[in-house]
């Protein structure tokens, strides 16, 4: 599971209002490595929530890699900014498209509840007590 | 054999050998290419090559999804099966996996996705497989929160096959209740195997009239070797009409050209060769009776 989808998942237990942001616990982690595309980043960037991802990266075990704030966008697509190594814009699609959670689990912040992360795939299968309807 | 959703529910269906089935045979894998790759056409994404973040729904061994990356747009698949999940992992899909009962809704955060498709899935939501599961409950939170994750005229395509009308009327009328527009697309509608239905849904307002229109409504038939990306000379190839029509045209035509003088005059000229007893010609011969014989 890559931390796109980390950001993206809201628990959908019964009762629970936000269920949302997920706390991630890592046990192992992957790096799979794939092209930058400016445009993907710059469509995505407004539906990321960048306090949750800041927080899974620190989880993953990557406290260095992003700023705790968002950076201005003028600074993530500087012109060329994508050729060069270490840029914001560089970090961040590290962040979201290769950094892969491999084993650990997904806390719900409201209710507790946890869902296991088994070779990659989040388990969010729900009791029959906690499916809301 | 019956359709798959009667005999049992999906995640006990699709154990590891039924899995492993999905994915050798070469005709699924053709049909579930084609079918997503229609699906991606009727989504009508901006056609301005940036990728897209989209949703699997259903999305098994990842069949569908590899159509998804072809076209460059990132992905996410949910599927209540592990069993097809683990044959995904295998298969090294380029997409996120979700283990995941789309009639629990989705779990996803509001307006996040650029539209969702999904491969002959959702008319699993019609069955009551659990004690708990109640058909109406699961349709109404499926389409919901599928809504809900949707950003802003976004569409979803959702491919199914239904039993009859009813379901399809129930999936229809469950998708217009959570706030969707739009309707139901009927690929090859005369052939009973290549007829393929598909739920095309618009999130926000959007007129129906712009529903695009299914491929061989005019009665034209689906040849084997028809591939998504050539409809538009499709239009212009000779297509077969049915059989009925036609073969009534030509007994009449074949009963005008035989029944003459001429044929009637040949026949008794054959007969007397082969040394019959043929009354003479005369200019009687080939005449219609008078009505009061």
């Amino acid at each position: 599971m890559r931390l796109l989808t980390h950001n993206f998942l809201a628990s959908n237990v019964k009762g629970v209002s936000t269920g949302y942001p997920l706390a991630l616990e890592v046990a192992k982690t992957s790096i799979k490595e794939v092209e930058l595309n400016v445009d993907f980043l710059r469509g995505i960037l407004p539906k990321i929530d960048w306090r949750a991802l800041f927080a899974a990266t620190s989880a993953a075990g990557f406290p260095e890699l992003l700023a705790a704030e968002q950076p201005p966008e003028a600074e993530l697509f500087a012109e060329g900014a994508a050729a060069v190594e270490g840029s914001a814009i560089r970090r961040l699609h590290h962040a979201l498209l290769e950094i892969h959670v491999e084993e650990g689990t997904l806390v719900c912040p409201d209710s507790g509840r946890s869902f296991p992360i088994l070779k990659g795939v989040p388990n969010m299968l729900l009791h029959e007590d906690e499916v809301r309807h | 054999m019956p359709r798959p959703e009667v005999q049992a529910p999906p995640e006990i269906f699709y154990n590891e050998s039924e899995a492993r089935k999905y994915t050798t045979s070469s005709r699924i894998i053709e049909i579930q290419a084609r079918i997503s790759e229609r699906a991606l056409e009727l989504l009508a994404l901006p056609d301005d090559g940036v990728p897209k973040m989209l949703l699997d729904i259903g999305c098994g061994s990842g069949l569908s999804g590899e159509t998804l990356t072809e076209h460059g747009h990132h992905w996410i698949g949910c599927d209540i099966s592990q069993s097809m999940l683990d044959v995904a992992l295998e298969r090294e899909t380029e997409g996120d996996l979700l283990l995941a009962d789309m009639g629990e809704g989705l779990g996803l955060r509001p307006g996040v996705m650029d539209g969702a498709i999904s491969i002959s899935a959702v008319q699993w939501l019609c069955n009551a497989d659990k004690s708990s599961h109640e058909p109406r409950l699961r349709l109404k939170a499926f389409f919901g929160s599928l809504y809900r994750c949707l950003a802003r005229g976004a569409r979803a395509v959702l491919q199914f096959y239904a039993d009859n009308v009813k379901q399809t009327e129930m999936l229809v009328s469950f998708a217009m209740k959570a706030g969707f527009a739009g309707g139901v697309v009927i690929d090859w509608p005369h052939s009973s195997k290549a007829k393929k239905s598909y739920l095309v849904l618009t999130c926000g307002t959007s007129s129906v009239a712009s529903l695009p229109k299914g491929k061989g409504e005019n009665g034209e038939m689906c040849s084997s070797d028809d591939d998504g990306d050539d409809d538009e000379s499709n239009d212009d190839q000779t297509v077969g009409t049915y059989g009925r029509n036609r073969s009534n045209k030509r007994q009449k035509v074949n009963k005008k050209n035989g029944r003459g003088k001429d044929w009637l005059l040949r026949k008794k000229e054959q007969m007397r060769k082969r040394g019959r007893d043929v009354p003479a010609d005369t200019k009687y011969t080939g005449r219609k009776r008078k009505t009061r014989f």
